[in-house]
């Protein structure tokens, strides 16, 4: 009985009566007519379209090659990004010489790298994990790089005087100092990365939520085309959520972010 | 009268500093030509307009800045000068303005850090230790809370136990008490005043608070105001420890003219200046 309450809070309470109001709102918008949006289904329709998908293999394999590109590519994003950002952050050196190549490249939209992505990698497959790993890659190095030069000198002042070595200071000072930078930024990337991915999908994939969305478009299957999307915001919001269920555990300190 | 110093260490002797900021661009002299002496285990107040050079000072001292010309010795041995400038050391610890706790450990954690990163103590040993010093002034409940959970004067207070711990020449704090109501106030220099009283240090204390100055101090160094030099150093001779009603002393509003007399100076001084390069 504590665990239930511990898990019905009032916070989910609220989330859950902001869904129910959404759906509400939305079964009013259908109900009317409201011009522009005569053609969207019921929620209803949508439910059963997405009882009966849940029922077929083939809508869980698209779940899960969609899962495994988006962990590939951020993964690597992260492996890559988040030393580049700390050197960047700690060797003022290494910055003068990486950050103009890659502040020309930041600017560049994920998505306008696919046609090169297509042409250079030599399987789609790899072509996809590649533009996921673009699009979360700029913001956790800008972050990481935020986050160590927002690092108080008076905590690095501090940690010589008390004896730590340079070491030390990295170790101890400079990754846990940027430590909630990391996470905002992997927090942000998780967002973009499915924003990239589904584009990727739907231009390049044979398979994933992204196709599976396109290919219900093609075959005018209207009640399909909004089940994959909600597959793909309830995909997208439990990547976040995993990101910042690690985030609390690895700052304990903070209360909240 | 100064308490003795751990085993008499901690004089520092400043002499003929000059500190140019960017001396090829903008050529700002924060100091000049500044000098002065503090005996081991003596309590010294640094007092002066905003900006003189007070920090910079510190800073120097710390080994955090260079200096452009003269010298700073710390028990005879010299630890900055234009050529040679000594790295921040356990003996020389500092307490920052604006708190330097680290955020991500522990009151434990934070006061054990030094000995622990020096390898000077086994982990277990310098939690004994941090245990009595948090007993001693009644934080023992506060080990596991994290820097963001306590009020900013028990963070100051931790920081200042994060010092101590080292067992340091010299304690310089850099106007620690910054922003902390009247109240509070009362109780951080009770607190400072028994761990002066405890463990005697040499004390380099930065505050624009003149009676903070005048109940702590056994000297107050009264800087001019940029470029800094000594306008005037008044010696505090009040025994220790001291209670607040000693702010109501004769003694002590004598002192306190004095010291308000030279600093009201500088600060008009200061305000003139101020007042000129906005024109």
């Amino acid at each position: 009985m504590k665990k239930l309450k511990k898990v019905f809070n009032i916070r989910v309470l609220r989330g859950i009566i902001s869904i129910v109001i959404f759906v509400g709102l939305w079964q009013l918008v259908v109900f009317v007519k409201v011009p522009y949006l005569k053609n969207l289904p019921y929620p209803k329709e949508v439910a059963l379209d997405g009882i009966s998908a849940a029922g077929t293999k083939i809508y869980w394999l698209n779940w899960e090659i969609s899962l495994i590109r988006i962990f590939i590519g951020f993964i690597a994003a992260q492996l890559i990004g988040i030393p580049l950002g700390l050197a960047m952050g700690v060797s003022r050196k290494f910055k003068d010489f990486t950050f103009p190549v890659f502040e020309i490249l930041r600017p560049i939209p994920p998505i306008a790298w696919i046609p090169i992505a297509i042409l250079f990698w030599p399987t789609r497959e790899l072509s996809i994990y590649f533009l996921v790993f673009i699009g979360a890659f700029s913001i956790i190095v800008i972050n990481v790089l935020q986050g160590v030069s927002n690092i108080s000198v008076s905590l690095k002042w501090a940690a010589s005087s008390l004896g730590a070595r340079p070491k030390d200071i990295f170790w101890r000072i400079m990754i846990p100092g940027s430590l909630p930078s990391i996470v905002t930024g992997m927090t942000v990337g998780m967002g973009v990365t499915w924003n990239v991915l589904i584009a990727a999908e739907m231009i390049a994939g044979q398979n994933g939520l992204g196709r599976m969305t396109w290919e219900a478009y093609t075959n005018y299957n209207i009640p399909l085309i909004v089940v994959g999307m909600v597959s793909i915001g309830v995909a997208g919001y439990l990547c976040s959520s995993l990101i910042r269920w690690l985030g609390e555990r690895a700052m304990p300190w903070k209360k909240r972010f | 009268m100064a308490r003795n110093g751990q085993n008499g260490q901690g004089a520092i002797s400043i002499r003929n500093v000059t500190k140019i900021y960017d001396p090829e661009g903008v050529h700002v002299v924060a100091m000049q030509d500044c000098s002065f002496e503090i005996a081991a285990g003596e309590f010294a107040v640094i007092v002066g307009p905003s900006g003189c050079g007070k920090t910079t000072l510190l800073n120097a001292i710390a080994g955090f800045d260079n200096i452009t010309a003269g010298e700073i010795y710390l028990d005879g041995e010299l630890i900055s000068s234009p050529q040679k400038q000594i790295k921040p050391n356990v003996d020389r610890m500092v307490v920052f303005q604006n708190g330097a706790l680290f955020p991500w450990k522990t009151v434990m954690e934070n006061i054990i850090y030094g000995p622990i990163v020096q390898g000077r103590m086994k982990k277990s040993e310098a939690i004994q230790i941090a245990r009595e010093m948090l007993n001693q002034v009644g934080l023992n409940e506060i080990e596991s809370k994290y820097p963001e959970e306590l009020s900013s004067g028990v963070q100051r207070r931790v920081e200042i136990l994060r010092a101590m711990i080292n067992e340091p020449r010299v304690v310089m704090l850099d106007e620690p008490f910054r922003g902390l109501d009247a109240v509070a106030k009362t109780v951080m220099h009770e607190f400072l005043m028994n761990i002066y009283c405890t463990r005697p240090r040499t004390m380099f204390f930065i505050t624009h608070d003149l009676d903070e100055a005048i109940f702590l101090g056994n000297k107050v160094v009264i800087m001019t105001t940029r470029p800094a030099q000594v306008k005037k150093i008044v010696c505090v001779n009040m025994p220790w420890p001291r209670e607040h009603h000693i702010l109501g002393s004769e003694t002590y509003l004598g002192l306190k003219k004095e010291v308000l007399e030279a600093v009201h100076e500088e600060a008009k001084k200061a305000f003139e200046a101020g007042e000129r390069e906005m024109a």
